[in-house]
């Protein structure tokens, strides 16, 4: 069930330039599935909207969740500012979270870009598959690598080309030579486009995590949306609502 | 205690209601709040055919509010009507319907479908939506436009019909005149006012839309005091919203001439307002020992 609650924070530290991973003691950490997400609520009352950010990982005894995030504005900057004991106002679990079920057994791209790396740690812990992880940062600032490389192997591209392949996460497979049966990612638009025309090449499904500007996070408001193949079930448009019919979308049902 | 309202003939069980648009039609809400609390409900506006709305981005905050260009994306009446008025109707809250419309045949059309429908208690038209080309504000911007929409709807309308106002005039009591003249049961007020943000590392408009209707705690001011001086201007009964985060907030608008309230942007701020601004107002009753919440109404002169 979706709850508004008052969490506490446990730890917090900045893992690299501008991105912050914070522990957060919280029940929802229980009903939490990999993809998923939570809205974080600012305490500056100029700053109202909520900030939703995806969960990173859950910890053993669920009583626990996870989230890396970058500093992006004036909303995420306070966060990075909370302390181990504060509180933090967060509204979960949000969104459809990966069909973790596709994936098991079978050869596996587990992708993410960037800030769309945090998501894929909670995939991969919980998917029983042949994982190929393939993650593109920008330089060799690199976050959450270790905690992946214990979760399946791990292809690094960077776009300076100081670690791994230069470029981007396709670059990498095409210099590994990877192939998969199925791919699961999270990232920048371009980065999402490229894996949807990929699968399409390779006739593969792809589930992608999308995001976009919210205001409610729970699909009143009809800020999120993305335009769909099909009429969606909501407004019988071509619009589905990111934060409930998605994040996650079988990249073949979206038009990105 | 009594904490209920009437509007044109309509009892509601307190003056505490939704702002359409930013309730869907209560499902995803019910989750957080029991839709029985609630005075009403007030759907998402609806049109005759499903519109697909706006462009993304759709949403940017601004300081103490939001800018919105949705556009009205709406499953159109007969979605509407086969799922969302079921649903509604489970609950002991009053549904009140928002209609939406590029030409009045469209609005004649869905306020004519929901005619067949008595569980809809009242229909709120959307004259001053700011964020669709063609209709909705067209017909909220003059006073002889919005006159002949009124009383074109009143010929069709079986329910009470509410003319939902826009902040977007020169005289927003002239726009209050023209539709009472007209017939209209009932107002509602203030719709968003029309606002604009820039980013500027990407030096481009945060909204596709390029302009978008501000809502939030930052327009409440400016909504108290348009309701106080349409209360000045008019007979009929008022609803007024803008910008409501608690009772103390929704109380000040019953003081200014509110007959009731509607909670909008704040639900995305905390999904559990309207039920703490109900609460909230019980407890000021208390407090000042107010045996009919009918006393608040335009208490304030």
């Amino acid at each position: 069930m979706k709850q508004k609650v008052t969490a506490k924070v446990i730890s917090q530290k900045e893992i690299a330039p501008s991105i912050f991973d914070m522990w957060i003691a919280t029940d929802l950490a229980a009903q939490a599935l990999p993809g998923q997400f939570i809205c974080v609520y600012p305490g500056n009352k100029s700053t109202l909207l909520p900030r939703p950010i995806s969960i990173c990982e859950v910890a053993e005894d669920k009583a626990s969740l996870r989230i890396v995030y970058r500093i992006a504005g004036q909303g995420t900057t306070e966060f990075s500012s909370y302390q181990a004991g504060e509180s933090i106002e967060i509204l979960g679990t949000l969104g459809n979270g990966f069909p973790v079920e596709k994936g098991e057994g079978k050869k596996v791209f587990l992708m993410g870009g960037g800030i769309g790396v945090p998501p894929i740690l909670q995939l991969a812990k919980e998917m029983n598959a042949d994982k190929q992880i393939v993650i593109g940062y920008r330089d060799s600032q690199m976050f959450l690598k270790e905690d992946l490389e214990n979760n399946g192997t791990v292809y690094v591209a960077t776009e300076d080309g100081s670690f791994g392949t230069k470029g981007n996460v396709m670059n990498a497979i095409d210099e590994n030579n990877l192939d998969a049966d199925v791919i699961f990612a999270c990232g920048p638009m371009p980065m999402l486009r490229a894996i949807k025309k990929y699968a399409e090449t390779k006739n593969i499904p792809a589930y992608i995590s999308l995001e976009e500007h919210m205001a409610c996070g729970v699909g009143a408001c009809l800020g999120c949306v993305v335009k769909t193949k099909e009429v969606d079930h909501h407004s019988h448009v071509h619009n589905a609502r990111i934060c409930t019919d998605g994040p996650v979308f079988e990249a073949a049902d979206v038009e990105i | 205690m009594n904490t209920k309202v009437t509007i044109a003939g309509v009892e509601f069980k307190n003056p505490v209601m939704t702002a359409s648009g930013t309730f869907g039609s209560g499902m995803e809400y019910s989750e957080f709040v029991d839709l029985n609390r609630l005075g009403a409900v007030v759907t998402k506006g609806v049109a005759n055919v499903p519109w697909p709305g706006n462009p993304t981005p759709r949403v940017a905050e601004v300081y103490g509010g939001m800018l919105n260009a949705i556009g009205l994306q709406n499953p159109g009446i007969d979605v509407f009507m086969q799922r969302d008025i079921p649903f509604l109707k489970q609950y002991d809250t009053k549904i009140i319907v928002n209609v939406c419309g590029k030409t009045v045949e469209d609005y004649v059309e869905v306020v004519e479908k929901l005619g067949d429908e008595p569980s809809v208690a009242m229909l709120e038209i959307n004259v001053s939506c700011p964020n669709v080309k063609e209709g909705a504000i067209a017909f909220g911007q003059k006073a002889d436009a919005l006159y002949n929409i009124t009383s074109e709807l009143k010929k069709h309308a079986k329910q009470p019909i509410i003319m939902k106002l826009s902040p977007n005039v020169t005289d927003i009591t002239e726009m209050a005149r023209a539709a009472e003249a007209a017939g209209a049961d009932a107002l509602s007020l203030i719709n968003t006012i029309t606002g604009m943000k820039i980013d500027i590392h990407k030096r481009t408009f945060a909204i596709a839309n390029k302009t978008g209707g501000m809502s939030g705690p930052a327009i409440k001011p400016i909504a108290v005091r348009m309701v106080y001086q349409t209360a000045q201007a008019v007979k009929i009964p008022i609803i007024g919203m803008g910008g409501i985060a608690n009772a103390e907030d929704a109380i000040e608008f019953l003081l200014a001439g509110a007959s009731a309230v509607s909670i909008g942007a704040m639900n995305f701020v905390n999904p559990y307002t309207t039920v703490e601004v109900v609460e909230g107002i019980e407890a000021y009753m208390k407090k000042y020992s107010i045996e009919d919440i009918n006393e608040l109404i335009g208490a304030v002169k």
